[in-house]
């Protein structure tokens, strides 16, 4: 099989994630956006390690180490959201003003 | 097409499929498990890959563990069952065109760039238990220690996150 294959389904799911980043308005999903994204790198890292046959298996080290990351992320990302959920009373990111940046014209 | 092109070809297409479904369903709870079915079929491309380990560690973390608290914040969150109009931002058409902007020019750039270079499935090390096990611990034992450390701390960071409330004490 071609190696853009996996690149290309690889960058599909990073665009998606993208767009659910951009486009979501509750903090949980803007979260499900950041794991697409996440895992299109880890798809990206595994193509490249089966096709240049790392002796060191760098690529699948690194996509089982990035996903290590992206527990304690998940993790701390989530503590915050309740602890907003807690402040405020709800987790939609449009209305969540008290960082804005007010002198702005 | 062999046998592992026509699996890898369908896996992407339900991992695509059910990754735009997250990114646009109006139901909370629907997305969530949408995110299964895309971290599933990602594991099946791990699995054809020949990084036979990473794909099952995805499913016990991803599918398994960050599935689940996900759900949970949903849950703490009272996130409503039924379908909900206003999940999307209402002029999504620019969000839209950032990301049909990344994935054109990073798709153009990665295909343009191995166009030659082929995968050989055939005799690539499938990344079994034992030959990642010996890589990690022989090769990468640092980075792996670090990562406890970083672990460690995002548990205690998480704890410190959860305990703020009693010193509060306005709620």
């Amino acid at each position: 099989m071609p190696l853009w294959w996996p690149l290309l389904l690889s960058t599909l799911l990073f665009a998606i994630g993208v767009y659910g980043v951009l486009a979501r308005r509750n903090a949980v999903l803007v979260l499900m956006g950041v794991e697409l994204m996440l895992n299109a790198v880890n798809i990206n890292l595994v193509a490249f390690d089966a096709a240049f046959r790392d002796v060191l298996h760098g690529g699948q080290t690194l996509a089982l180490f990035t996903i290590v990351i992206a527990a304690a992320e998940i993790g701390l990302a989530l503590a915050i959201v309740l602890l907003v959920f807690r402040h405020h009373g709800h987790i939609d990111l449009d209305r969540l003003r008290s960082l804005a940046d007010r002198d702005a014209s | 097409m062999t046998a592992v092109q026509v699996v890898f070809v369908l896996l992407s297409l339900v991992a695509v499929v059910s990754a735009l479904l997250v990114v646009t369903t109006p139901h909370l709870v629907h997305s969530a498990l949408w995110l299964v079915v895309t971290l599933g079929a990602i594991a099946g491309v791990f699995l054809v890959l020949a990084a036979e380990f990473v794909a099952w560690v995805q499913v016990l973390i991803y599918v398994g563990a960050v599935v689940v608290l996900l759900l949970f914040a949903l849950m703490l969150t009272r996130a409503p069952t039924g379908p909900q109009p206003d999940l999307t931002v209402r002029r999504w058409a620019p969000a839209a065109f950032v990301a049909l902007l990344v994935a054109v020019l990073l798709g153009a750039t990665l295909v343009a760039g191995f166009q030659d270079v082929r995968l050989d499935l055939d005799q690539a090390v499938v990344g079994s238990a034992e030959v990642t096990g010996e890589t990690v611990f022989r090769r990468w034992v640092l980075p792996f220690e670090v990562l406890s450390v970083l672990l460690l701390a995002a548990l205690v960071g998480a704890i410190v996150l959860s305990r703020l409330r009693s010193e509060d004490g306005d709620d």
